[in-house]
């Protein structure tokens, strides 16, 4: 019975099912890329105008999430922090899973030598803290977008390469591996038409998982003032800077925080509820 | 109520991800006397397995069971709860596990595991149910009765560990025992000593059992009466020499024909001068570090020599762990050889598969047991088939489609079949595709690697007549490697057996039929007959079993 009902929950399209929370959730990230993609058409003013005489102001009209810590429009500001915040967030992680799952497919088709190089080096990488690393990186070469990108790419990769590389080892296991090997095929096809095509399930959700450290970890450094420098700000910057507007329960604090954290959990939703391609074997 | 188990017009459905309902048993109705032991049999799919686990009202995850009566010693398990139902497994049903080595806890040892029913159940104190064990364990004639239970599940064979199984299963006094094909994985001078191990354990105890299993030839010792099922329904039922005798229906007598030892045609060129495909010399490979002659620590195949002929083929027989496998894997150049030549079509070939040539790899392919792990399981058919075309051949898109299709209907498959993935195609079918993907190559040597014995016995059957059919089109040789003497049998020219990484003997089917090697008499002699006084009537020299066999 309870199988009957698992059933009738999931809704089928195109030949997928799914279900209602993967819809609200994936609805909820299509409309923060739209919002970071055409932030600076839709902003009712510009985000360095001071345009309050108060500072944290309440939600009112014209000023739908109040104003901040110099009487900034606060909606004009989460609408563009929304653009550095999944912007450099989806640069950054899209590096890091790309070489790392490279990388990792690679190890473990390859093996030897080259395995345990990389493997040691990746681990000794992953040993180092990673908002220490970030400090370290910040306080070197300064702070702009280009280096807050590489520097995440790069705390993110030895994580990605683990999991990958975790993942193909299993698969490399398998005949069809070797019946590849057998036929004379190069690693490039290996990795790329026998491998990947099996993991990238687990690594599209490991993919969703490490961006939302990334907008988590981003919006640290941010808070802590290593991130994007005034006035742009990305939404940890947001909290960081009206972290005075608590006291008064400024709505200047607390929407940024509801923006990183409709963001991440809608991320981890979708995750959880990918739609499924339907294939039925009796057919 | 006559007898202990009765089974009325059960169905059981299953759910598909589409949310289909499907049928898998329909109306399915049986009865098993006291003492009575009674075999299901059908091929993968039939529902052997379905009926048999209903009986201790279990369905798998997705099924459940929509309607009838199972009575098992007067309660009806189909309407009983869960909790309720857990109080009579183990003491009044049991169940003995296809592979034991799955079923056992590799981390405890094995006297807790086959006493933990009794404290599950709160059956008998510790003290005695052990006393009981190692009854068990001395009637299922296991070696060292007293200190077996001491050890881990890992320290025992295959054989044993099945035999373990059995008395875990007997240990609660069960009216009726559940036997999931328990000596399919198993070799078959191993399966002897547990069918009878078994047979005289049930005897004894006046124990109901079901069998189940593809394998009418192990069914025929150890049987009263056997069931045939297909596709969810019971096709015919009758004594084990009614059946065997005179079976009714088509299925049972399909069942049948794959037994009979099927004549191998002459081959057409046989008199004809034979030219020499394939010869390694002496060749040795093995596993671990290197020694300092240059030999691994462990060898696996100790100086085998063999010669294939052009259109003809080899047969490689031995138990499991003799080495066969190696042997096919270093002639492929997967596991390179460590001394010893391989000469392939007059050329000295490299032992290393990745230092030889295209041309040498297309020639020269292997087809793997697991049709599960030998296609990937994310690719549709036809990539899958084509692959070779492409690599080998440069064919373009068009003439690989056309190809595909050519390949397909060589095998005897849909060709709509292509579109589909390997996890939706039966067992026999994926084998076949398997094949074709080496076919793909056009290939003058295919290495199979116990290609049959993940399949039931007509499927195989069919399998081999493929083969068959496709070395008289095409003119290929195969090396045919397996632990099944009839499948060997039944298509190679020449049979090599194996004991221990040694070749022990070489025999020609058609010229003599006897083998003189002590291991390959044991290994001949094994094999199950159709004849239900075969296992009772079979004497082996003890000297022959403490030598060879694995107890």
């Amino acid at each position: 019975m309870t199988m009957a009902r698992v059933a009738s929950s999931r809704r089928s399209f195109l030949g997928h099912s799914y279900n209602l929370v993967g819809v609200v959730a994936s609805l909820v990230i299509l409309a923060w890329t739209l919002v970071a993609i055409f932030a600076p058409y839709i902003i009712p003013h510009s985000i360095g105008d001071i345009v309050d005489d108060d500072y944290f102001g309440p939600m009112r009209q014209g000023l739908w999430l109040g104003s901040d810590y110099l009487g900034r429009d606060m909606l004009s500001r989460v609408l563009m922090g929304a653009r550095y915040t999944v912007g450099i967030s989806l640069a950054a992680v899209s590096i890091a899973c790309f070489s790392g799952v490279v990388l990792g497919m690679i190890a473990a088709v390859t093996g030897g030598w080259l395995d345990t190089c990389l493997s040691r080096f990746l681990d000794a990488m992953n040993s180092i803290p990673s908002k220490l690393f970030g400090l370290v990186v910040v306080a070197a070469v300064g702070s702009s977008i280009p280096v807050l990108i590489v520097t995440l790419a790069v705390i993110y990769i030895p994580g990605a390469y683990r999991f990958a590389r975790a993942l193909a080892v299993n698969i490399n296991t398998m005949d069809f591996m070797t019946v590849a090997r057998v036929r004379g095929e190069n690693t490039v096809y290996l990795i790329g038409s026998e491998i990947l095509p099996n993991i990238i399930r687990p690594v599209l959700a490991d993919f969703g998982l490490r961006f939302v450290f990334v907008v988590l970890l981003l919006s640290g450094l941010s808070f802590l003032g290593l991130g994007l420098q005034p006035p742009l700000a990305d939404w940890g910057a947001l909290v960081r800077e009206n972290i005075g507007g608590l006291p008064f329960a400024a709505p200047a604090v607390i929407v940024p925080s509801l923006a990183i954290a409709s963001l991440t959990i809608s991320v981890n939703l979708l995750i959880d509820n990918l739609p499924q391609k339907i294939r039925d074997r009796g057919v | 109520m006559t007898n202990l188990v009765e089974v009325r017009n059960l169905r059981i459905e299953a759910t598909t991800d589409a949310g289909r309902v499907v049928e898998i048993i329909k109306g399915v109705s049986l009865d098993i006397a006291d003492g009575e032991i009674i075999a299901l049999i059908g091929e993968s799919g039939s529902g052997k397995t379905t009926v048999a686990l209903s009986l201790m009202g279990h369905a798998r995850p997705g099924c459940r069971i929509t309607g009838g009566e199972i009575n098992v010693n007067g309660k009806n398990m189909a309407a009983l709860s869960e909790k309720e139902r857990a109080k009579f497994r183990g003491t009044d049903i049991a169940y003995v596990p296809q592979s034991a080595a799955a079923a056992f806890n590799p981390s405890s040892t094995i006297m807790e595991q086959v006493i933990e029913v009794t404290r599950i159940h709160k059956l008998m104190p510790p003290e005695q149910a052990r006393k009981r064990a190692v009854e068990l364990f001395r009637a299922l004639s296991l070696p060292d009765p007293e200190g077996i239970g001491a050890r881990y599940p890992h320290q025992v064979s295959g054989g044993q560990l099945q035999r373990l199984a059995a008395a875990m299963a007997l240990i609660g006094d069960p009216k009726l025992v559940i036997f999931d094909e328990p000596t399919t994985a198993l070799d078959v001078t191993t399966q002897i000593d547990v069918l009878k191990a078994f047979k005289s354990v049930m005897k004894a105890g006046g124990i109901a059992g079901v069998y189940v299993s593809h394998d009418l030839a192990v069914v025929a010792q150890i049987a009263d009466r056997i069931v045939v099922l297909k596709g969810g329904e019971v096709q015919e039922t009758g004594t084990t020499t009614e059946i065997l005798s005179a079976a009714k229906h088509p299925y049972t007598r399909e069942l049948l024909a794959a037994f009979e030892p099927k004549p191998r045609q002459a081959q057409a060129d046989a008199e004809a001068e034979t030219k020499e495909l394939l010869r390694i010399d002496n060749v040795t490979a093995g596993y671990g570090p290197v020694r300092d002659n240059g030999l691994p620590l462990i060898r696996a195949v100790e100086s085998v020599s063999l010669v294939v002929e052009k259109g003809r083929n080899l047969g490689v027989i031995g138990e499991s762990g003799c080495g066969k496998s190696t042997l096919a894997r270093v002639i492929a150049g997967i596991h390179p050889a460590a001394a010893g030549d391989i000469v392939f079509d007059g050329k000295q070939l490299e032992r290393a598969a990745r230092k030889r040539s295209q041309v040498q790899l297309r020639e020269m392919q292997i087809v793997f047991q697991y049709a599960d792990t030998a296609l990937n399981p994310a690719k549709p058919i036809e990539d899958i088939i084509s692959r070779p075309l492409a690599f080998y051949h440069r064919l373009d898109r068009q003439q690989r489609s056309k190809r595909v299709d050519e390949l397909l209907d060589m095998v005897h498959l849909p060709r709509a079949l292509r579109y589909r993935h390997p996890s939706e195609l039966s067992g026999g079918q994926k084998q076949r595709v398997n094949f074709a993907r080496a076919l793909a190559a056009s290939p003058k040597l295919i290495i199979c690697d116990e290609i049959t014995s993940a399949l039931d016995t007509v499927v195989a059957s069919a399998v081999i007549e493929l083969l068959k059919e496709l070395q008289r089109e095409l003119g290929l040789s195969y090396i045919f490697i397996s632990h099944d003497l009839s499948v060997v049998e039944a298509i190679c020219d020449e049979i090599m057996v194996m004991y221990k990484g040694e070749r022990v003997e070489q025999i020609t089917p058609d010229k003599v039929k006897a083998p003189n090697h002590p291991y390959s008499k044991l290994l001949f002699s094994s094999v199950p007959k159709l004849d239900p006084a075969w296992l009772d009537g079979l004497v082996r020299d003890p000297e022959l079993v403490s030598q060879y066999g694995h107890r």
